[in-house]
């Protein structure tokens, strides 16, 4: 569990990224972040590895201020995919993934495996696993970035923005296979994304975020479309205009999430049988 | 030819003596560059001035600088240390824009990337920001290498002997294949050694020369260091 | 230290500025020598680079040749071809024009290809020719990368005037060779710290030139796309 408890945040230039933010991330599930830019959503993110720290409040990992934790250590601890993928361009696909496990002081030979054993897990071949990160589409290098955030097995993993620099037939293909390994690995995820489709496809909470780190709603992805908290939150979910073509629908007893064409986005509750 | 042919062992001595000589001095220079780039690129407010402090020194002419280190540094005339401490100074002044360009050019995007995986700050220096600054490190000491081994020519007319002596000697003499003789080693030195740097690069970044499945990765990077 | 006052004394003795060897005399020719070249190098390199950089053409044959030169030994230069030419200026002068070309040549065409593509784009659109293009956009937005060539270029040939004192050009270099041969150590001394001040007073006069280059170069208009 990750609580944010009355989160500030001012920049040294004094900017106000977020002010008194509070919110518990139940465990095993996937919170969404999700506003336009300027909303702070990246910075909340940052908070939990450390990469960004609060300049009032805490942030507690199962109880835990991570404060009081080591910045490093606790970073190798939690898993992080960010846009781009975030690759080291010096190194081959397999000593990137293998990169935590070799900074947590694995052998060369056993991060080796680990990070071969993963590969089939985010949908790449052996083939790839010697190339460099210049010579694979962005896809790929997003995969790469997914079996690197979570070969070290963390509690947690961190998604910025993971699929934003990539197609939209390969996003879908992206995100299909993120919800089939959160069903596979049961982590918590905390995700950060300004599309509200990908936010109510990947969340069982999702987060609307105002300028300011200020909390538009919360909610499961049904709730905020059955009942949207304020007209920011209509107009953001695109209710106001009708264009959310996106909308709940109860088939034979499952609330699947429909999109214009009447096709299927995807499983609002998630212990339905598939 | 039948000059070399008589002379191919003061010419060989001559030539290695160049040689070591250069790569000292580059070498020295290059070390003695990268902390200074490096505090440089991080520094941004120090990173003017500090350029534009080894720029001076790059604008004061080589052979008054060989005359007048010695009484500076104590040591004798005819020392070769004169001549590598004036080089090596040299080649750190040419080489440390190169290397505050060429930290500047690791995208800090990579580097965000790698604190959050848990790099430590000095993890991150060693194994994430010198390998990826390590194409225009490499394109910097190329030039340095060249203008070092042109530039240690000039030391000659301190006294200091080297491939040059083949120029003062031939034109004390009037006599101008040993001049060419000179010019020819010369600048095979130059090719031999940046041809070495080249290899070392392909060595040691293989990654800078694999092949994008799309489109070459840019160079402009590297293309700007070269032309600097 | 008897070095710096033997030093200083050779610049203030009054001897030494007069006649033909005298500080003044073996300034001006300094001068002379690096105006001359620099002259010459110029009307050679710098149309020559604006034409390279404006089409675009030879522009690897360039890259190459002003690597080249690099590695080209300048004190070899000076000898072979003042062996060659014979006695006179005009070997050392050949030699100084050659080592003043690549810098300039360099900063022409880097100059013009500095400008936004879409600046000379738009300047083709509105109907200007070519040669008004460089006129009026190139020449103007890349004048302080030109000045730069120059300064670069001026460096370079007053360090190997210098130099070329050991081929009888003169200038200041000749009181380090003459001081060499006869063990006159003050004298190379008095006359390393001569050129050292030359090259930092001109190097300060291209720095700002090169700011007001800069400085009347129009500000940098936002992007129309």
């Amino acid at each position: 569990m990750i609580e944010y408890r009355s989160i500030e945040k001012t920049f040294p230039d004094g900017t106000e990224a977020v002010g008194d933010f509070s919110l518990v991330l139940p465990s095993r599930s996937t919170t969404v972040f999700v506003g336009s830019s300027g909303c702070g959503k990246t910075t909340l993110l940052r908070m939990v590895n450390r990469m960004v720290d609060p300049t009032g409040g805490q942030v507690l990992i199962d109880d835990v201020d991570i404060a009081t934790k080591d910045k490093v250590e606790l970073r190798r601890s939690i898993g992080y995919v960010m846009q781009h993928a975030g690759l080291l361009p010096h190194r081959t696909v397999i000593d990137n993934i293998g990169t935590v496990l070799r900074l947590n002081g694995a052998s060369k030979g056993e991060a080796r495996e680990r990070s071969m054993a993963i590969l089939p897990t985010v949908g790449l071949s052996e083939s790839e696993a010697n190339r460099y990160p210049s010579q694979l589409s962005g896809g790929q290098q997003q995969r790469v970035g997914v079996a690197r955030g979570l070969v070290t097995d963390p509690n947690i993993l961190l998604m910025d923005e993971p699929f934003g620099a990539v197609d939209p037939i390969v996003r879908d293909e992206l995100q299909q296979e993120l919800l089939r390994l959160q069903r596979e690995l049961d982590k918590t995820i905390v995700f950060v994304t300004h599309d509200i489709d990908e936010a109510f496809l990947l969340g069982d909470q999702v987060v609307i975020l105002r300028t300011g780190g200020v909390v538009a709603q919360v909610g499961a992805p049904a709730e905020i479309i059955a009942d949207p908290a304020d007209d920011f939150v209509r107009s953001f979910i695109g209710l106001d205009k009708g264009a959310r073509s996106l909308h709940v629908e109860d088939r034979d007893g499952v609330k699947v999430l429909v999109d214009g064409t009447g096709k299927a986005a995807g499983v609002l509750d998630v212990n339905e049988p598939a | 030819m039948t000059w070399f042919l008589d002379n191919v062992d003061v010419v060989r001595g001559l030539f290695f003596r160049h040689a070591w000589i250069s790569v000292v001095s580059t070498a020295i220079g290059f070390a003695v560059s990268l902390p200074i780039g490096w505090y440089a690129n991080e520094h941004p407010r120090i990173r003017g001035a500090s350029l534009a402090a080894v720029g001076v020194l790059y604008t004061i002419p080589s052979l008054a600088v060989f005359v007048l280190l010695p009484p500076l540094l104590g040591t004798g005339f005819l020392s070769v240390i004169n001549v590598l401490i004036a080089l090596s100074t040299y080649a750190a002044a040419i080489m440390v824009r190169s290397t505050a360009d060429a930290f500047g050019s690791v995208s800090p995007a990579v580097l965000d990337a790698a604190s959050a995986a848990g790099f430590s700050r000095t993890q991150r220096i060693f194994q994430v920001e010198l390998p990826l600054a390590g194409p225009v490190l490499l394109a910097g000491l190329r030039v340095v290498s060249v203008s070092t081994v042109s530039m240690l020519s000039v030391a000659t007319l301190v006294g200091v002997s080297n491939l040059g002596s083949l120029f003062t000697d031939g034109f004390r003499r009037d006599f101008q294949t040993e001049i060419v003789i000179g010019i020819l080693a010369i600048v095979v030195l130059a090719i031999l050694l940046d041809l070495l740097l080249v290899l070392a690069g392909r060595l040691l970044m293989p990654w800078s020369h694999a092949q994008a499945p799309v489109r070459p990765a840019r160079r402009l990077s590297l293309t700007k260091g070269t032309a600097a | 230290m008897s070095v710096v006052s033997d030093t200083i004394g050779f610049l203030t003795d009054s001897i030494n500025y007069n006649g033909a060897d005298g500080i003044p005399n073996r300034l001006a020719e300094h001068l002379l020598y690096t105006a001359e070249t620099i002259a010459i190098g110029g009307v050679i390199a710098i149309p020559l680079g604006l034409w390279i950089g404006h089409t675009g053409r030879f522009r690897s044959v360039a890259v190459a040749i002003t690597g080249s030169v690099r590695a080209l030994p300048t004190l070899g230069l000076l000898t072979a071809l003042s062996l060659i030419v014979g006695i006179g200026l005009t070997g050392p002068l050949i030699s100084l024009v050659v080592l003043a070309v690549p810098p300039m040549l360099a900063g022409a065409y880097s100059s013009v290809e500095s400008v936004n593509r879409q600046t000379i784009d738009a300047a083709r659109s509105v109907g200007m020719t070519e040669m008004q293009i460089l006129r009026k956009v190139e020449i103007p937005l890349g004048l302080p990368i030109i000045v730069g060539g120059i300064r670069s270029s001026v460096l370079q040939v007053v360090a190997t005037t210098t130099v070329a004192a050991f081929v009888g050009l003169g200038g200041l270099g000749t009181y380090i060779i003459n001081g060499q041969a006869i063990g006159d150590y003050a004298q190379m001394a008095a006359g390393s710290v001569l050129v050292i001040v030359l090259a930092l007073a001109l190097d300060g006069v291209f720095a700002v030139l090169q700011g007001v280059a800069t400085g009347r170069r129009p500000a940098p208009q936002p992007s129309t796309a």
